[in-house]
């Protein structure tokens, strides 16, 4: 499938290059292909060495692989950054208000504008939060939120992960990688910097920490080395100068959450985990659960730590709820949302269901809760013998499905083997929510490196690529 | 720090010293194969040198015969054989990669490099570059993670750990090499002789470094009694016991904890035997159960570590 009518980052439709590219543009028609290949080859090189890498599930499980890096900059002007900025903080706010009311009077639910089996009986919904004060009202400390922009140009938010968003630490990385492959580029632009975002994570960490707590202690919590995005955890974790913990590295007692140190006992007071909710507390969610810590969860319903994100947060980035977002914007704020929703058709009413499954060819189907581009149907890359499949298991679960229109991805230019050439790119900026919203500008530009695709998912092919916010 | 964070250390320069070890073993083996000796002496050396680490047993299921070749490929490329070199690189870089947040940059990239290049590493480059030259990048890629993590790191506990690890690695080595070497080159009492003799000592030295060392600091023939007290005894020798044990002893005042003051005082007493231990009390006595003696005493130190800092109850 070949998509047309995209939108190309660095050229318009008449193929003239725009007035924010035209320096790198320049620079790039002077720089002989050998030598592109040369500086990507030594940028492999180094993210090996760094060990910049992600763990593989399934199959060759163990092993190691870089995701690719693509050398060619993803380039955002100043003003369009601040329209999207705005627009991020004003959806990461109503977020955390929703999540906060779910978990309190339910307003929202009340007003009929969520319906409310839609939220009490999803999966992420967390009954043991109900009434459950967290520190400073928020819920969603750390959000990535994935934009994508259409044909015309115009951003979309296609998802709120709300979870345990990653991706951060290639955004910080790939920016090193720039300076240091490139550095006499960085005198062309005045490039907003990034590296500042641990420092901002450390602080937003500590201003939610228990009240009373005047010197909070901050860790890391990670499922282990094996996890796909440990290289992160550690990183983070080093970044902030916090140390970096497992489940079994912790304890509770008295409704107090202690790590094991070589001086005994110390005290923990705010977790930044990077564990799923039903791996946290093996007395609370899953009983098999040997990455998490017994009883956490009492610590944190009496107010003794806070765990971020909140517990019960995914209940606000679910695909079923993603449709209410909008609404809630509206609901909370009485503002009108700044960025686009993607039109969704929510495969459990029966009038959206039986549009798509007229429409499967054209439309983008994807799991309710499936995450990492699993499980979905890109219709019009799919062939005859895969949309009837999928039709079969959309018929006999409905509910678990959503559908969109599929967009046409801007498409950036990229160094692949037949030279440089436009493929498809998504951006998941970071917000962080504590005492204010702050986002670095900038985030994770993801990139589906195979001709035509759309699927940027670093599981299914996808790469990176530095993200530039040029400076006002 | 996190009692797992310092069990990830100091098994990392654990691992890291003994793939350095390993190779000086085999080094001076291959040394000595390289002159003139009866095939007995030969192979009688070769298993030596897995009695040394307690293999035979290991060996012996994966191999006919103790040949050059065949403990060199067991001791450098064995994956089932948890003391061949690849594997404690490998198991060093885990090591390093389960904590890689508390080290350096530098540190972490030194040690993964290591690994990355063993593991590519084909025994058919292993026949063109040589024994030798492989050793001695063994030894090399020791030296470098060695002056990294002094280079960078913080003078702080996890600094300590690391070098807690490195040194009880090395005393438990040293011992191992000199106990063995005595055995083979000295049966039954016999005193200096002849030029094989010499040969055999020298080399022995320079397994551990300490050829010029013994130069410089005997300026006389070299006997077997100098060689162990110099390995034993002198506290300005690198790779000696007195100074593993100094090392570990200092480590371990700095990272004192509510229970560790029994350990701090045995590896202070140890430290001090060999401080003013002589080295003609030590070989009256037989230099095997002496040697013995303190490889029990120095695993025992290991145990006691692990309980006061590493895996503590709660």
């Amino acid at each position: 499938m070949t998509i047309k009518n995209f939108y190309n980052e660095m050229t318009d439709e008449a193929g003239r290059v725009r007035p924010h590219y035209a320096s790198y543009a320049n620079w790039l028609s002077e720089m002989p292909e050998e030598r592109l290949s040369q500086k990507r080859a030594e940028a492999d090189a180094l993210f090996h060495r760094y060990g910049i890498t992600f763990a593989v599930y399934g199959e060759n499980a163990g092993t190691e692989r870089l995701i690719p890096f693509d050398i060619i900059p993803r380039i955002i002007p100043a003003s369009e950054w601040q329209t999207l900025a705005a627009g991020l903080r004003q959806r990461v706010k109503a977020l955390n208000l929703f999540i906060r009311d779910i978990y309190h009077d339910q307003d929202i639910l009340k007003s009929g504008t969520v319906p409310a089996e839609q939220v009490l009986n999803n999966a992420q919904y967390r009954r043991v939060m109900q009434g459950v004060d967290v520190a400073r009202d928020i819920y969603a400390h750390i959000a990535g939120v994935d934009v994508v922009r259409a044909g015309a140009g115009e951003y979309y938010v296609l998802e709120d992960n709300l979870r345990v968003p990653s991706g951060v630490s290639y955004m910080l990385e790939n920016r090193k990688m720039m300076m240091r492959l490139f550095p006499r580029l960085f005198s062309r632009y005045k490039v907003a910097p990034v590296d500042r975002y641990p420092d901002m994570l450390l602080n937003m960490l500590r201003s939610v920490a228990p009240t009373g707590v005047s010197d909070p202690t901050v860790v890391v919590m990670t499922p282990g080395a094996y996890n796909s995005a440990y290289f992160e955890h550690a990183f983070l974790a080093q970044q902030m100068g916090v140390e970096l913990v497992e489940g079994q590295d912790m304890f509770v007692k008295d409704e107090q959450v202690f790590m094991r140190t070589t001086q005994g006992p110390q005290r923990v007071d705010v977790i930044y985990r990077r564990v799923d909710d039903d791996f946290l507390d093996p007395l609370a969610f899953r009983q098999d659960s040997v990455l998490g810590v017994p009883g956490i969860l009492g610590a944190y319903q009496a107010g003794r730590v806070t765990v971020t994100n909140a517990i019960g947060s995914g209940v606000a980035d679910d695909k079923s709820i993603y449709p209410y977002v909008p609404e809630m914007i509206r609901f909370y704020l009485g503002e009108e949302p700044i960025l686009h929703n993607v039109p969704t058709f929510m495969c459990r009413k029966k009038d959206d269901l039986a549009y798509v499954l007229d429409h499967l060819a054209e439309l983008v189907v994807k799991e309710v809760h499936g995450a990492g581009g699993y499980g979905m149907l890109v219709g019009p890359a799919a062939t005859r013998a895969e949309i009837e499949d999928f039709r079969k298991i959309l018929e006999a679960h409905p509910e678990r499905y959503i559908a969109q229109p599929t967009l046409a991805l801007s498409a950036c230019p990229t160094f692949v083997e037949s030279g440089i050439a436009p493929r498809h790119i998504d951006l998941r900026p970071f917000v962080l929510s504590g005492e204010e919203i702050q986002l670095i500008p900038g985030g994770l530009t993801r990139v589906a490196l195979r001709e035509g695709s759309l699927v940027v998912n670093s599981s299914q092919g996808g790469g990176t690529k530095d993200t530039w916010v040029l400076e006002a | 720090m996190l009692s797992r964070t310092a069990d990830h250390l100091y098994w990392m320069a654990r691992y890291m010293e003994r793939a350095e070890n390993i190779a000086r073993m085999l080094d001076v083996n291959y040394r000595m194969s390289l002159m003139p000796q009866s095939q007995v002496q030969e192979d009688q050396a070769w298993a030596a040198t897995l009695r040394i680490m307690a293999l035979e047993g290991a060996f012996h299921e994966r191999y006919a015969e103790i040949t050059a070749d065949n403990v060199l490929d067991f001791m450098i490329f064995d994956e089932s054989n948890p003391s061949s070199i690849r594997r404690c690189l490998l198991a060093a870089r885990e090591n390093a990669h389960a904590v890689r947040g508390t080290l350096t940059s530098e540190l972490w990239e030194t040690t993964n490099g290591t690994w990355l290049k063993m593991r590519d590493f084909t025994r058919e480059e292993f026949q063109d570059v040589g024994a030798g030259e492989f050793f001695e990048w063994v030894k090399y890629r020791s030296h470098l993670s060695r002056g990294v993590t002094i280079g960078t790191m913080l003078q702080d506990d996890a600094l300590r750990f690391i070098r807690i690890g490195t040194f009880l690695e090395r005393a438990d080595n040293t011992a191992r090499i000199l106990d063995v070497k005595y055995q083979i080159l000295l049966p039954a009492g016999e005193v200096e002789g002849g030029a094989a003799d010499y040969y055999q000592w020298s080399a022995l030295l320079r397994s551990v470094s300490a050829f010029e060392v013994y130069r410089k600091v005997y300026r006389d023939l070299i006997t077997p009694a100098r060689v162990a007290e110099l390995m034993l005894l002198r506290v300005d020798m690198p790779r000696s016991m007195a100074r593993c044990l100094k090392e570990v002893y200092s480590n371990l005042q700095r990272i004192r904890n509510a229970q560790s003051a029994e350990t701090e005082r045995q590896a202070g007493e140890l430290e001090a035997q060999l401080r003013f231990g002589r080295i003609e009390d030590i070989v009256r006595g037989g230099l095997h159960t002496y040697t013995m003696r303190l490889l029990d005493r120095v695993q025992e130190l290991g145990n006691r570590i692990a309980d006061d800092f590493l895996v503590p109850v709660s």
